[in-house]
């Protein structure tokens, strides 16, 4: 068949004008209305009730000048202990002076006795005397001093693990690696005890979190299995929805430690990856040091991610996270406090590393370090009216009221006790907590920090001065 | 910089003996009013140039993204049938059954774009970040997977750091201060501030930076980025209020906002009118869904964009806050000590009372060499800070010797030390800024930004001249920064230089030769505006010159 025998007689110009002219004014009339109709019903917005509401110029000024915005702050509370500090003057070593009287420190959390050591200040010092005091930049614009990838290096060689990575901020670090990996739509299995610093981490990832009992690793199989569950009705959503479980090594809140043995192996059987929060069981916990791993003889490769800071045991600054390169190296284009923030200052990591090498020298300081507080935790546990939370082989531990009221009640018996015993020169401090922000809230306590510098006359003396006083308060 | 109000700053001067009078340099006007400018002179002064892309360098950029994007592919193909070594990490064995770590989309770019270029960025350096500063040369054995220290290193000049005024020293009376600091109290802290980390230097260092600022009260943070992120969920904490945000705020405010858990709107950047107009809306419709009133309402904003080199209209965001009841959040992490006749950041450029800023935010990383952040504003906000921070009650305190180098710093800036020399600083920032922005302007260079900024953004546009650049300076002896996507828009790729008053202005001629050099090598000079003149050095110098005879 010929092509042209298909074609449809074209319309020309002319029959199309005649058409119109020829058509009646109302069919015309109809049409565009029609055509403006479709073209409006096109570009319309969808429907909002705002615009239902349509509110004239006067009323609008009206809510205007009508609107009562709140104090930007309330008022906080004369009393509140924030606003009366104790004032320390000097090192906090060993020995600290609190408000102008020296006292045996039982409050801050330098467990190795790094802050005071000597040969971390002249390390510090002439660090200080090669690269000032700041690196004036982020870690990707020519913050990154020779002294970080040093320390790094060391780190990663230390715990042995593929590659370590700095922080600045001890907070941060942890805060900031959780995000990294951790999406929304995945989701995270987390101790209900873990510290504060996990659960802001966890908030900014916006991922699914799952609290289970502290320490309990049968709750957290419970919940692990009713996710493989789900899991199995939803196959698609699971082989992307990345799994974690985040723990604590010694928790910050309790004084516990974690039992990894039992987790690695809910690891495996679940597919979940883990992260550990090691700052208070990194260069106390294990024959090196090296953390819950070592403590435990379970290979440090079987945990995903690491995070310490550098602020207990090395007496330093900042915050590192450690584990393989291919989970570590992420960090450095994805870990906000480290790409968005201005890089540790030199000397504070030269004193880090300095600590870390003094470490590596002494490994027996870490049994000493357990010896006292096994003796603390004993001499403590028999304190009448009070009671001790936390391993025996913990740095800290949690003293809290035997007989438990109301919060406000409990929490200043334990401040009176403070006081009093730092007038008789012991230091200690009531663990601060932002109440209204906890997940879980722990009862009020006093922290008790220990150092390897104390002697059993020390503890002696200590666990007398606060017996005394728990008798006079109680 | 001159103000427009006929007397605003003339109680600033230096006295005789070096001292500035007025806490803040600036005057309570007998109205208690935001100063009235003419017009001409706020002009001049919120004049921000962001020239537009031409369109022929639009569309290659474009083609650019799409080659570079194309053959990634074609690697990520090699890569795949072996014809291709792979460099990356992969994952061990054993967690071959897990949920991949990350989506293969999510790191197509780290792979096939940054890799390429990725020696641009994280250069070590291995000595004071001042006005000059050894870097240390890398190579690659493996196409820029893995660089590796030679050992040798090159003497650049520093045009990357945030040395505003220069006090990134390892010498002179700060560094001396920050020793005795160290041997004080040590390195560490291993407390927090509202447990037993509170050190008299601390409160001293508070102190200081209140009076610095002329207001009532300040606290300090041991982290620039937290200061942000850890600060705002203590101000805007629970439901019904309403933050509203510049859309080019750096992360760290972005992270802080989120963190509340509360309704962040989005502004156009340095726009009032939008910022008006999301501020009407908001109070006029209420919360979303119930339509009930906002508790209140935070604009926050910066003082100095690192990324563009512009200055928040200040003025008339006061102005509205004032008439609308919204709260004002200032990060002054750039502007501190960069800006203002005697270095009060960005309230002392427009004359404005730093009282009708709420909350005054800043950092000591940058203008004064140190590291942290602080937050100042009335006794009643400090107050509660000090109680409700995620920072005070969770975090360790700041080391002394960088509190040490802050307060020496701050000191020097005020004349407290009994010279001139802090204000030399100042001054010989803002003619190297001055002078070598409008250098480049005259070459022909695209560059954004205000012209008393300085942050210096000159728009490289092509990926592939991001690395040119960077790598031929780099040769030159000079050390910059570029960036690109994603901390820019796609199109957007620049240098950013951060002049320092540690400059001299014979290193700076040196680095603008170099830069107009490359600049040509590389076709850089894109401006399509009429040439313009600089002024004269002798001009920008003229302040410098003779207060530096003073002294």
């Amino acid at each position: 068949m010929a092509v042209e025998d298909v074609i449809v007689e074209p319309w020309y110009m002319m029959q199309m004008v005649q058409a119109f002219l020829q058509a009646p004014v109302y069919h015309i009339v109809i049409e565009v209305l029609l055509i403006v109709w479709i073209i409006g019903l096109l570009f319309s917005k969808s429907y909002r009730i705002q615009e239902r509401v349509q509110l004239t110029e006067k009323e609008k000024e009206d809510l205007l000048a009508e609107w009562q915005p709140e104090p930007l702050v309330p008022d906080t509370p004369e009393d509140h202990p924030a606003l009366h500090p104790r004032v320390v003057s000097g090192k906090a070593g060993l020995k600290v002076v609190v408000d102008g009287k020296e006292c045996l420190n039982l409050a801050t959390l330098n467990f190795l006795g790094m802050l005071g050591n000597k040969r971390i200040e002249k390390a510090a010092n002439s660090a200080l005397y090669k690269y000032g005091v700041g690196s004036c930049g982020p870690r990707g614009f020519y913050g990154t001093v020779d002294v970080h990838l040093d320390l790094e290096d060391k780190l990663a060689k230390f715990t042995r693990t593929e590659e370590a990575i700095l922080y600045a901020y001890g907070f941060a670090t942890i805060a900031s690696a959780i995000p990294a990996y951790s999406k929304r739509g995945d989701i995270v299995f987390c101790d209900e005890g873990a510290c504060f610093a996990i659960q802001k981490g966890l908030l900014a990832s916006r991922s699914k979190v799952v609290y289970f009992k502290h320490n309990d690793m049968e709750d957290l199989e419970r919940l692990l299995k009713e996710q493989a569950k789900d899991d199995k009705k939803n196959p698609k959503k699971a082989a992307v929805t990345r799994r974690f479980v985040l723990v604590e090594g010694i928790y910050m809140n309790y004084g516990d430690i974690v039992p990894l043995p039992k987790l690695v192996e809910l690891k495996y059987k679940y597919k979940v990856r883990i992260f550990i929060e090691e700052s208070l069981s990194f260069g106390v916990l294990g024959d090196n040091g090296r953390g819950v791993t070592e403590h435990f003889g379970v290979p440090i490769e079987d945990i995903d991610l690491i995070s310490a800071n550098m602020e207990m045991s090395l007496a330093s600054i900042g915050g590192f996270c450690c584990g393989d390169s291919f989970v570590i190296d992420h960090q450095r284009l994805s870990g906000q406090g480290y790409c968005f923030s201005a890089s540790l200052p030199p000397m504070l990591s030269v004193a880090a590393s300095e600590a870390l090498l003094i470490m590596e020298e002494k490994p027996g300081i870490f049994e000493e370090l357990r010896t006292r507080c096994k003796w603390l935790h004993a001499k403590l546990s028999s304190i009448p009216g009070l009671k001790v939370c936390g391993e025996p082989i913990s740095p800290i531990m949690h003293l809290q009221l035997a007989a438990q009221s109301s919060r406000t009640e409990d929490t200043t018996k334990l401040e009176t006790i403070c006081n009093e015993c730092m007038n008789q020169g012991v230091a200690l401090t009531v663990a601060r907590y932002l109440e209204g922000e906890e997940h879980l809230l722990p009862p009020p306590s006093i922290r008790i920090a220990v150092n390897v510098e104390l002697t059993e006359d020390d503890i002696n003396d200590a666990t007398s001065v606060i017996t005394n006083v728990a008798k006079m308060v109680l | 910089m001159v103000l427009g109000g006929e007397n605003t700053l003339s109680g600033s001067a230096p006295t005789a003996n070096g001292h500035v009078k007025e806490s803040n340099g600036f005057i309570q006007h007998s109205n208690g009013h935001v100063p009235h400018y003419k017009d001409d002179k706020i002009k001049k002064m919120s004049q921000e140039s962001f020239e537009p892309v031409p369109l022929l360098v639009a569309c290659l950029t474009y083609l650019g993204y799409g080659m570079l994007v194309l053959f990634g592919y074609f690697r990520d193909f090699l890569r795949k049938s072996g014809v291709e070594t792979t460099h990356s990490t992969i994952e061990r064995k054993k967690m071959k059954d897990f949920v991949p770590l990350y989506q293969s989309f999510e790191s197509f770019y780290t792979r096939n774009l940054y890799t390429r270029i990725r020696d641009c960025w994280n250069r070590p350096i291995c000595s004071v970040p001042s006005a000059e500063f050894d870097v240390s040369e890398r190579v690659s054995d493996d196409g820029n997977w893995h660089l590796r220290l030679t050992g040798k290193s090159r003497r650049c000049v520093n045009l990357g750091s945030y040395n505003y005024l220069g006090f990134a020293e390892n010498t002179g009376p700060c560094a001396d201060a920050a020793a005795k600091a160290l041997q004080q109290y040590g390195a560490g802290v291993c407390s927090t501030r509202q447990e037993l980390g509170n050190y008299r230097i601390h409160e001293e260092l508070e102190q200081t930076t209140a009076r610095f600022l002329g207001v009532e009260d300040a606290v300090t943070f041991g982290m620039g980025f937290a200061t942000n992120s850890m600060n705002i969920p203590a101000l805007m904490g629970g439901k019904g209020c309403l933050i509203l945000s510049d859309e080019l705020n750096h992360a760290s405010l972005v992270l802080g906002a989120r963190l509340c858990s509360t309704v962040i709107k989005v502004f156009k950047h340095n726009d009032i009118e939008d910022v008006e107009r999301k501020l009407r809306e908001a109070i006029i419709n209420g919360q979303p869904r119930t339509h009930r009133a906002w508790r209140k309402i935070l604009i926050i904003v910066e003082g100095i964009y690192s990324m563009e080199g512009s200055i928040i209209k200040l003025p008339d965001l006061i102005r509205l806050k004032k008439k609308y009841g919204a709260y004002l959040y200032l990060d002054e992490a750039h502007s501190i000590g960069a800006l203002g006749e005697t270095g009060r950041g960005v309230t002392e450029y427009w004359g404005v009372d730093p009282r009708d800023v709420d909350i005054m935010m800043g950092t000591f990383t940058k203008s004064f060499g140190a590291a942290g952040g602080y937050i100042a504003g009335s006794k009643r906000l400090i107050n509660h800070l000090r109680a409700y921070s995620h920072s005070t009650t969770y975090a360790c305190s700041m080391a002394a010797p960088v509190a040490q180098q802050v307060i020496s710093s701050m000191k020097i800036i005020m004349g407290e030390d009994g010279t001139n020399r802090g204000q030399l600083r100042i001054k010989q920032l803002a003619a190297n800024s001055k002078y070598f922005r409008q250098r480049l302007v005259e070459m022909g260079f695209i560059v954004y930004g205000n012209d008393d900024s300085p942050i210096v953004p000159v728009l490289l546009y092509m990926p592939a001249k991001i690395a040119a650049f960077s790598r031929e300076l780099y040769q030159q002896n000079v050390g910059v920064v570029v960036v690109g996507f994603p901390a820019t828009p796609l199109v957007e790729s620049r240098a950013r230089f951060c002049l320092s008053a540690a400059h001299t202005r014979e290193m700076l001629d040196k680095v603008l030769d170099a830069i107009s050099d490359v600049g040509d090598r590389l076709q850089l000079k894109y401006s399509l505006n009429p040439p313009t003149k600089a002024a004269s050095a002798e001009e920008c110098y003229k302040q410098v010159d003779s207060l530096a005879h003073e002294a």
